[in-house]
């Protein structure tokens, strides 16, 4: 079996294409149009929705669709502008960047005890830490919801903070141990013969070498904390409400706010979307938890 | 198996130290030993603990007591009358049915495009990483956001891209949030997952090894041959990973259902995780939305359980190898 084994930078587009037996040059040509063609169907809609957020409102609800148009920068500058668009981006960003930082802290440790000096029951500990992401959310939002009321922390930042980094914690250890597993051997017996203490080994041997996985992991932690939505709705109201609940509030119910609302889409997706386009391969792993490389 | 996704130099590293570093040297220091073990992993398992197991606890509890906050005089112990009343409310039942509707509907369409998309991108052509790039997108853009922009810009009844799509060949305007609601939430869901899909699967083709499809080639084995016996079986993996991962977050989807139809109309499209929400945010009765919750969390248990078995044999025949 291992011969078939793939190295792990191998897995890059184009790297172990198989060679297949010449087809013919028509049938070729005809599977890149149709590969063509299903990427731009299903961006359509994405290409749709960056149009409209160029458009003046009355343009943007029209029936027919407006293909032609001079575009305007109005709805970007208006919400770039405002004071409270910006607190919803503040919320996101605390919620995402410190759950996240958190998520590493707690995560790279546990990983490193699950996988390079294992503790005793490691796959019990897996399976406990993975089990707790399988569990609908929906269950546990009503004590959630009662204890932050008691406590005082409805609609307070820290309490996306703390859930954010729970929602987050399993992959992380999850992903970072796929990165230790890969770490050789030699390395780490090479720094114990030195006698490097277990700290020193981490700080200087260990995390240097698995970086690249901290930044995956803390790639895929982003994608989740930043597009959340059923904690945001939730648990907060005026004062922590994050940029899904800021996509909501472009919707009023009196007079258009699509192109509003579609610049507010763009702006939102912006980071998560670009960070992915240029990571995609991070995001297979991190989706599959470590699973698929 | 899944040795085909190891690295070569791990496993062989799994295979000649893991034994030794797995067992501490027995005696006192053992029991130090394992403490100093246990030690960087102890924050995480308790904050994991307290955040989830607590809580869940609770809504254990509070499943087993009547207690609406509208009627804070009325709180209880009524043991299981909560179960029963829910399982005779035909609403919920319609709503565990939406759940395996649309959980069911989108996790086979997703496959089925994501493994068709996954095969046209695992060839050499002119714009791969752009039609890569384009494909994935919709996955990545933020959920709320995609939802909206299903229920307004594409499905709006009078100035929806879909009706002006279907008026040009002559069709009238379909109200397809109201009339198809559920088909409406898993067109927009197959949207957001097939990219989920098509990307574990395109991995999973591309570690196929060349030399395997080679011999198959030399052996004389047609192209369709060598798909079923020898693609398919390998990216059964991969397949049945994205499979459970994917029907473990859509079961749990709500964003969609929230924004797109709210549940309706009526309740013709509420799932689940919206209907309890809506029982307990809208309705504050705790109690029973707490029972839908531990119910849920009993039929996720099922799939989930397949999920971490699948994993598992994974990084177990990983390391073994």
């Amino acid at each position: 079996m291992s011969a078939l084994a793939a190295a792990p930078g191998t897995a890059a587009p184009g790297a172990v294409t198989p060679h297949r037996r010449p087809r013919g040059v028509v049938t070729g040509h005809l599977l890149s149009v149709l590969a063509w063609a299903a990427g731009l169907l299903f961006f359509a809609p994405v290409a749709w929705m960056v149009m409209t957020s160029f458009k003046q409102e009355s343009q943007a609800a029209s029936n027919p669709p407006t293909f032609f148009f001079t575009p305007t920068l109005e709805q970007y500058t208006s919400i770039i502008g405002s004071a409270a668009a910006g607190s919803y981006v503040l919320n996101s960003v605390l919620a995402t960047g410190i759950s996240t930082l958190l998520v590493l802290a707690l995560a790279v440790p546990a990983a490193y005890a699950v996988s390079i000096r294992p503790v005793k029951r490691t796959q019990d500990v897996l399976f406990f830490v993975i089990s707790t992401k399988m569990l609908p959310v929906v269950a546990v939002i009503m004590p959630i919801y009662v204890i932050a009321g008691q406590i005082r922390m409805l609609d307070h930042i820290l309490t996306l903070i703390v859930l954010y980094t729970a929602m987050n914690l399993p992959i992380a250890i999850w992903m970072m141990r796929s990165f230790f597993l890969e770490v050789p051997a030699e390395v780490l017996e090479a720094a114990s013969i030195d006698g490097a203490s277990l700290l020193r080994t981490m700080r200087t041997v260990l995390l240097p070498m698995v970086a690249p996985g901290v930044a995956a992991t803390a790639l895929i932690c982003v994608i989740f904390a930043w597009n959340e939505f059923f904690f945001a709705l939730n648990l907060t109201a005026a004062d922590a409400a994050t940029v899904p609940i800021f996509l909501l509030s472009t919707m009023t119910s009196e007079g258009q706010f699509l192109a509003r609302l579609s610049a507010a889409s763009v702006l939102a997706s912006l980071p998560v979307v670009l960070a992915g386009w240029i990571a995609q391969k991070q995001l297979v792993r991190g989706l599959s938890m470590g699973a698929v490389k | 198996m899944s040795a085909t996704t190891g690295s070569p130099v791990g496993a062989e590293r799994a295979a000649t130290t893991r034994p030794q570093r797995r067992r501490p040297t027995g005696g006192e220091s053992s029991r130090a030993e394992a403490w100093r073990r246990r030690a960087p992993l102890m924050p995480a398992l308790l904050f994991v603990i307290i955040c989830t197991q607590i809580p869940f606890l609770l809504t254990i509890w509070y499943s087993l007591r009547s207690r609406n906050l509208l009627r804070p005089e009325g709180e209880q112990f009524v043991f299981l009358r909560n179960y029963l009343d829910i399982f005779v409310d035909s609403t919920f039942r319609a709503a565990a049915l939406h759940s395996i509707l649309i959980t069911l509907g989108c996790v086979l369409a997703a496959l089925v495009l994501g493994l068709g998309l996954a095969m046209l991108l695992d060839r050499e052509f002119l714009g791969r990483g752009v039609v890569r790039t384009l494909l994935i997108t919709p996955f990545l853009i933020m959920p709320v956001a995609g939802a909206l922009l299903w229920s307004i810009s594409m499905f709006d009844p009078t100035y929806g891209l879909v009706n002006w799509l279907i008026g040009t060949v002559g069709l009238d305007p379909v109200d397809w949030t109201s009339r198809f609601p559920l088909l409406s939430v898993i067109i927009a869901l197959v949207w957001q997952w097939t990219p989920f899909m098509m990307l574990l699967l395109l991995a999973g083709l591309q570690s196929q090894g060349a030399d395997v499809l080679e011999a198959a080639q030399m052996d004389g084995s047609t192209r369709g041959q060598t798909f079923l016996f020898i693609t398919l079986p390998h990216l059964r993996f991969y397949i049945e990973l994205s499979v459970l991962l994917g029907a473990i977050y859509v079961v749990n989807t709500f964003d969609q259902i929230y924004l797109m139809t709210a549940g309706g109309p009526g309740t013709a499209s509420a799932n689940l995780p919206f209907y309890i929400y809506q029982r307990a945010f809208l309705g504050f009765d705790i109690g029973q939305s707490s029972a839908m919750g531990v119910v849920t969390v009993i039929a996720t248990i099922v799939i989930a359980t397949f999920a971490l078995r699948l994993i598992f044999t994974s990084i177990n025949s990983k390391e073994q190898s």
